[in-house]
């Protein structure tokens, strides 16, 4: 599909470690349309952040073809076409607010008005403004990711590839991201790439719903999710989430006898 | 475990090129010399001689490596070890003084230590001395030092050692007072579960933890040990150790000699730090730490 | 309530102390015939450590904290002078403390150059040091074989005498501060190079790996992450040479120097005897010392505010 954000055909991936290879993708056929919310769930190790970090370019697969784009993954990441979310905030302890959302449009060498419009623009996106000037050490954790989202919003990528950006956060804050998270994805249209270990938080938030099983890393089922648009919290209430939760929890529980 | 491996071949190459770069400067440092020298023979010189003159004046600006290298062979291998013409006579001199002064300020350093950690006016009054003065240049005591008990009738190796003790012993209580504090919240409680007393605590618990750091500190010390022990031999003049052969080597103009006592004492300096280092293996090992 | 544990004992410090040192620099009699002395001053150890005690409990702010260590000092410093002139301690052995004062102040116009000098040889060596330094690091860093191949050689240094090198430093530049300089350079340069290695490398692979999803060139990373990430390791460097760069001006001063110079100073005096004045230039060397940390430690604190170690 030409219109496709992320095409993978058949992509492995083996590590070389000191005992034997490891094949942490193996396989892997998935494509992303442009504007979908997708997410990778799966247990620890089932190679999720892997395949992201592949389309990332932050990872060489070693056999099978993937596009970003349209394009190989590491022309994506020279065109600046993504932007990553870690599991940790990663921010600068040594600059504030402000100029941590701004690095990305450093290093692009973009001019300087431009940046702070910019910054100060995707701040608000994500309801930070007035704490420009605040340090890092200084926000709470929720906070922190929040401001790692407004920095990998900052250049506008047309892809946002997210690891697990809320795991380290109490389960309210993290509620209260995915909420502010799946606005944010309404308001932009973005295409979103979202590993969790949360099935909650993945029928919350996506659209579809990519099953992964435990090492080697295999797709187990693609689920579709039929939730209304413009939900909020309490969608989890009803019965339909409940539904999709199982027909998750079910695939994963299949993937897991294949030990 | 690999990376020393990976090391070597960089290491050499590294080592290669500063050879190369100290002939090159040699020749052109006794250059000068050597051309008034030959000029004033008469008989015509080719470069070839120079080159070669560069390398074995008696007194060069700067001595070939291998001049100094042959010295230090000499002065080590052709000589009796109690002779004053052998380095390791002289090198045998500091090293006394080194490892006297390191003895004595390990155990000053422990104490004090100790005696930080288990007292509250010290730990408040003194130890923030103790670390003030890691920024004074305690080494401008030595002359006085030496002169002092010199007069009062201490052998030179008395007043190197207090030197060499003095300068130790910071670092080593610092250390210590570091190390002794290491162990969490969570092991003191559990001693005090079990009702042990100060000294139990000290001995099981403490001190156990501290060796890492005492170590540490350990190969610091005997470093500036070694510097304690050199500059103590300088201010009157002395007639034996390193920092003897270095002073009068400068006043002399032997250069070879100068660096062939540098290169004793850098050889000394390495050898004393990698025998601490052998040491703290061992007691690691003991200890249970893995290899 | 407090307030009176603490401060009428020390108003009786005080008070006795004066007392003491009125009778010890008074024209009766010294020695053992002081016999009475002794007993009060014993007594008066105990008050003070009865005063130690309650100031080291206090909890408070910064110049709560100090108040301990600082009554420590002037206790020491007191006891000096007391013991020193009671007990007519020899002055070669150990002048007192007005003894050291009285030369500072009297041969101020000789030290006050010999302060210059030495100076001069300690900025000159400690810049040239810690930026070719800083320098090699960030070339050794760049060029990974350049790196194993110096960083062995860099350790093994920190073993190495150093120090010793000021004949020949003389010998290749003069009596002069440059060869003062010299080996203050090259003694710095060692830990400076170990330090801001150890700094650049110390950046976390997640940072990393975000400056290449900017695809960040080597430039970018190295100006925008690694060398801010590195500033704590690099004034760790800076303080540690602050200290040893005045120690190797001084003592490469005892191997030979000009008329003129700290470390000159104590090993001529010291040679004549005049140790008063070699204490003033002690006490100079000191001021010097902890004044040249003082400044860096605050510049630090301007550059590395943010680092973890500022916060408990």
């Amino acid at each position: 599909m030409s219109g496709a954000a992320v095409s993978a055909k058949d992509l492995s991936l083996v590590f070389q470690s000191a005992d034997a290879p490891v094949t942490a993708l193996q396989k892997v056929d998935l494509t992303i349309g442009r504007g979908e919310f997708v997410s990778l769930i799966g247990p620890s190790g089932c190679g999720k952040t892997t395949l992201l970090r592949v389309i990332a370019d932050l990872e060489r697969a070693t056999s099978g073809s993937i596009t970003v784009n349209g394009v190989s993954p590491e022309q994506a990441r020279l065109d600046r076409a993504y932007g990553y979310v870690f599991q940790a905030a990663a921010l600068y302890p040594w600059r504030n607010v402000l100029r941590n959302v701004m690095l990305p449009l450093e290093v692009m060498q973009m001019p300087a008005a431009e940046r702070r419009e910019r910054a100060m623009k995707n701040l608000e996106l994500v309801g930070l403004q007035g704490f420009e000037t605040k340090y890092p050490w200084q926000l709470s954790g929720g906070m922190q990711q929040r401001v790692s989202i407004a920095r990998a919003l900052a250049f506008e990528p047309k892809l946002l590839l997210m690891d697990e950006p809320f795991g380290a956060l109490d389960e309210i804050t993290r509620d209260r991201l995915n909420e502010q998270l799946l606005r944010l994805w309404e308001r932009t249209g973005k295409t979103v790439v979202f590993v969790t270990h949360s099935i909650s938080e993945a029928v919350f938030l996506s659209n579809r719903i990519v099953v992964m099983s435990p090492r080697p890393g295999r797709i187990l089922e693609v689920i579709e999710s039929r939730l209304p648009p413009a939900r909020q919290l309490d969608v989890r209430e009803t019965s339909e989430f409940a539904a999709i939760a199982h027909q998750v929890r079910v695939a994963l529980r299949a993937g897991h006898s294949y030990e | 475990m690999n990376e020393p491996v990976r090391s070597v071949a960089p290491v050499a190459l590294v080592v290669a090129t500063l050879l190369l770069v100290w002939y090159a400067m040699a020749v052109s440092l006794n250059a000068p010399q050597v051309i008034e020298r030959l000029d004033g023979l008469g008989s015509p010189w080719g470069a070839r001689q120079m080159v070669e003159a560069t390398w074995s004046m008696e007194r060069p600006v700067l001595p070939a490596p291998h001049q100094v290298v042959l010295n230090w062979w000499q002065s080590v291998f052709d000589n009796a070890i109690d002779s004053p013409r052998s380095l390791v006579f002289h090198a045998g001199v500091t090293l006394s003084a080194t490892v006297l002064g390191f003895a004595l300020g390990m155990l000053l350093g422990v104490l004090i230590a100790v005696g930080v950690v288990y007292n509250r006016v010290l730990d408040r009054g003194l130890l923030p001395w103790i670390i003030a003065s890691q920024t004074i240049p305690i080494l401008a005591i030595a002359p006085m030092v030496v002169v002092v008990l010199g007069s009062l009738g201490y052998p030179p190796l008395m007043s190197k050692a207090v030197i060499s003790m003095y300068l130790c012993f910071f670092p080593v209580a610092i250390g210590m007072v570091k190390g002794l504090r290491s162990p969490d919240t969570l092991q003191l409680d559990l001693m005090r579960t079990w009702s042990a007393n100060g000294p139990q605590i000290l001995s099981k618990l403490r001190l156990p933890a501290a060796v890492p750091f005492l170590f540490a500190s350990a190969k610091v010390a005997i470093a500036t040990s070694l510097i304690g022990a050199i500059v103590g031999e300088l201010p009157t003049g002395a007639q034996a150790g390193l920092g003897a052969r270095l002073l009068s080597g400068s006043y002399f103009g032997q250069t070879i000699q100068i660096w062939s006592a540098l290169l004793m004492a850098s050889l000394l300096g390495v050898g004393l730090v990698a025998a601490v280092a052998g040491v703290e293996r061992v007691v690691a090992r003991a200890m249970g730490a893995r290899a | 309530m407090k307030h009176w544990r603490i401060g009428v004992p020390l108003v009786v410090l005080l008070l006795v102390a004066w007392w003491m040192l009125g009778v010890v620099h008074g024209d009766g009699a010294k020695g053992a015939a002081l016999g009475g002395l002794w007993v009060v001053l014993a007594a008066w150890v105990l008050l003070l450590w009865f005063v130690l005690d309650a100031l080291a409990r206090r909890q408070g702010g910064r110049t709560t904290q100090m108040l301990a260590p600082a009554l420590f000092g002037l206790a020491l410093i007191y006891l000096w002078e007391l013991l020193v002139v009671g007990w007519q301690v020899p002055k070669v052995l150990l002048p007192a403390p007005h003894a050291v004062g009285q030369a500072l102040v009297s041969r101020w116009e000789v030290l006050w150059p010999d302060f210059r000098q030495t100076s001069v040889a300690v900025l000159a060596g400690y810049t040239i040091g810690c930026g070719a330094g800083l320098l090699v690091a960030v070339a050794a860093d760049r060029f990974g074989m350049l790196k194993r191949g110096l960083l062995p050689l860099a350790n093994l240094a920190g073993a190495v005498p150093i120090v010793g090198i000021a004949p020949i430093m003389v010998m290749w530049f003069g009596f002069d501060w440059p060869s003062k300089a010299a080996v203050a350079a090259v003694v710095t340069f060692f830990p400076m190079l170990v330090n801001t290695l150890a700094g650049l490398a110390a950046t976390d692979a997640m940072h990393h790996d975000l400056m290449r999803t900017y695809a960040a060139g080597p430039a970018a990373t190295l100006m925008k992450l690694r060398l801010p990430s590195a500033l704590p390791f690099v004034f760790n460097a800076l303080k540690l040479n602050s200290t040893l760069a005045l120690i190797s001006a001084i003592v490469a001063e005892f191997f030979g120097s000009p008329i003129v110079g700290l470390g000159f100073r104590i090993s001529a005096e010291v040679a004549r005897m005049n140790v008063d004045v070699v204490w003033a230039a002690i006490a100079l060397s000191a001021l010097a010392g902890s004044m040249f940390y003082g400044v860096i430690a605050t510049v630090e604190k301007a550059f590395t505010f943010w680092h973890s170690s500022y916060r408990s």
